[in-house]
């Protein structure tokens, strides 16, 4: 890399007066970094996420589902997440590298461990937010209980769930640059080498920085989306 | 499908159906039997703690009964596999229900999907349905959070008779709306069933929409004991007991005349005689009492529809209408 850094003076390569100089920001270093640098944090950053928040969700919905057809596991399920989300990323990472070793798996679980305890709550409010007299309408008409969970609970459930989706994919974000201390990969992999400088290169902790908002942000509207598509009903009311 | 079509309605019997709730020391239904012949519409009215809603529940099995039973054309209720059994039964309640992610359309249409009809038909058969319940085809594409409370009651409605059931279940279907609205809905309901003439059910623990709706009147005391089962007439006019006498209040005389108009009754000709007030034909009896009195009359003139003078009720005569 070309970030390799001298004992007294740091030493950014052949870069431009505004790099040399580790002024606020400097274009022209993005410009010459981004393929060999951002481009390839992003693309790790979003598979990160993507796994996380796919993995965590699938996993969210089955308990979710089992926990709502057997209430019994409600309280324990609710618990357990409660308690698994009190643990600190980082030392989550660190609790886990025993078992899986400093390895892309080790931080996947992590970060499917936060999305779980985010979406399972939000998943199981939104089973549950269907109103009395609906159900019983949809019982008195002889829906199943099935059809009841897939035709009736779950379509009401959509605003909580992406609600959940929402906050867990920006989460994921934000906790997933902390995976560089395991790892050299993802948005939080640059930020980690310029901080490793004596004096922390700007620029390149402001565009990976700002890579990381623009992905959180840009995936956030998307959701957006998908709920105005998927929950035409909700926005409408009686004039 | 079309064998269900053809059954128009259904025939319901009550027989000693009985029915304790865990904890409670009075029955909610206390050996509750009640013939129901096809195409009636019966009511069930009582004070609460009456167990009219249970009764009303336990017929499409949404609360099980300990004891007795309930036949449907002759076949009881236990008999039939549970799902098909309430797909056969159309089913209103107070709150409607609707599916706030559905449309009109979709919600009219869910008994008809779940039977599998197609998709064809399906079309058809909804906008049929909002017609008849006084909606307007585009309303299909709407959703219930769109509508007022009078129009969401009219797509319970229609959700309801969607596959033609031969057995309607309401229970206080018009209790959350205003009076305007619901003295509209329940004409329109009894125009409707004289049309289709199922056998409904109806829960209600207002008297006067008893007495209104009404072919037959179940009257439910406290405990689930039935007080009387007649016309809304024979209860008016010989009250089986205190209760029935209190409950449907001392001006009964008066609600009777009201089941009654100018033009069910035999009149005297007309006899030429000028200031005596004048009402159409379908005025009630207890509106010309009304009439009469406010006039300082002693008769009143009925007219046909063209406004011609048909025939004179006297004052004095409506004491052996009574």
């Amino acid at each position: 890399m070309s970030l390799a850094s001298g004992p007294v003076i740091p030493n950014f390569g052949k870069g431009s007066a505004c790099v040399r100089g580790d002024h606020t920001f400097c274009w022209d270093w993005v410009r010459d970094h981004w393929n060999d640098t951002l481009s390839p944090a992003l693309v790790q950053h979003i598979e990160l996420t993507v796994i996380a928040v796919g993995i965590g969700f699938a996993l969210a919905f089955a308990l979710a589902l089992l926990a709502h057809s057997y209430r019994l596991l409600e309280q324990p399920f609710g618990i357990v997440s409660a308690l698994l989300y009190t643990i600190p990323s980082i030392a989550l990472f660190q609790l886990l590298v025993p078992f899986t070793g400093i390895t892309w798996t080790t931080v996947e679980i992590a970060l499917v461990a936060y999305t779980l305890v985010i979406l399972y709550p939000n998943i199981t409010a939104g089973l549950r937010s269907t109103s009395p007299e609906v159900l019983e309408a949809a019982r008195g008409m002889g829906l199943t209980r099935q059809q009841v969970l897939w035709r009736v609970e779950l379509p009401l459930a959509v605003p909580a769930i992406i609600a959940g989706l929402r906050i867990a994919v920006v989460s994921t974000i934000s906790i997933g640059t902390i995976a560089a201390f395991l790892l050299p990969k993802g948005l939080g992999y640059p930020i980690f080498v310029a901080l490793g400088n004596p004096t922390p290169f700007k620029t390149e902790i402001y565009s990976a920085g700002a890579l990381a908002i623009g992905l959180a942000l840009v995936c956030d509207a998307l959701l957006v989306l998908l709920r105005r598509l998927l929950v035409p009903w909700a926005r409408l009311r009686f004039a | 499908m079309s064998s269900q079509e053809s059954r128009a309605a259904a025939e319901l019997r009550f027989d000693r159906v009985t029915k304790h709730y865990a904890g409670r020391e009075t029955a909610a239904l206390s050996e509750l039997s009640l013939e129901i012949p096809a195409g009636t519409f019966c009511v069930l009215v009582g004070p609460s703690g009456g167990g009219k809603t249970t009764a009303l529940k336990m017929v499409n099995r949404l609360i099980p009964f300990d004891s007795g039973d309930i036949t449907i054309d002759g076949r009881s209720v236990r008999d039939l596999p549970l799902v098909a059994l309430r797909r056969g039964i159309g089913y209103v309640i107070q709150q409607v229900g609707l599916f706030p992610h559905m449309t009109i359309g979709e919600n009219v249409a869910t008994v008809p999907r779940l039977l599998g009809w197609p998709k064809r038909r399906i079309r058809e058969r909804t906008a049929e349905l909002l017609e008849l319940v006084g909606l307007e085809a585009a309303d299909a594409r709407r959703y219930p959070a769109q509508l007022s409370g009078g129009q969401r009651q009219r797509v319970g409605l229609a959700r309801a008779l969607a596959a033609d059931p031969p057995l309607l279940l309401m229970d206080e279907p018009f209790g959350a709306l205003d009076p305007i609205t619901r003295t509209r809905l329940q004409d329109e309901l009894r125009r409707l069933h004289h049309e289709v003439r199922k056998t409904v059910i109806f829960v209600t623990h207002d008297v006067d929409e008893a007495i209104k709706m009404g072919d037959r009147i179940a009257i439910l005391r406290e405990g689930g004991v039935l007080a009387q089962y007649d016309t809304p007439d024979a209860i008016l006019a010989h009250p089986a007991d205190e209760f029935v006498a209190q409950f449907i209040g001392e001006d009964r005389a008066l609600r009777r005349l009201a089941l009654r108009t100018l033009g069910d009754v035999e009149l005297d000709p007309v006899d030429g005689s000028t200031d005596v007030p004048r009402a159409p034909r379908s005025t009630t009896l207890r509106n010309a009492v009304s009439l009469m009195v406010g006039a300082g009359s002693d008769r009143i003139v009925a007219l046909d529809d063209g406004g011609t003078p048909v025939g004179t009720l006297r004052l004095s005569r409506i004491e052996e209408l009574l």
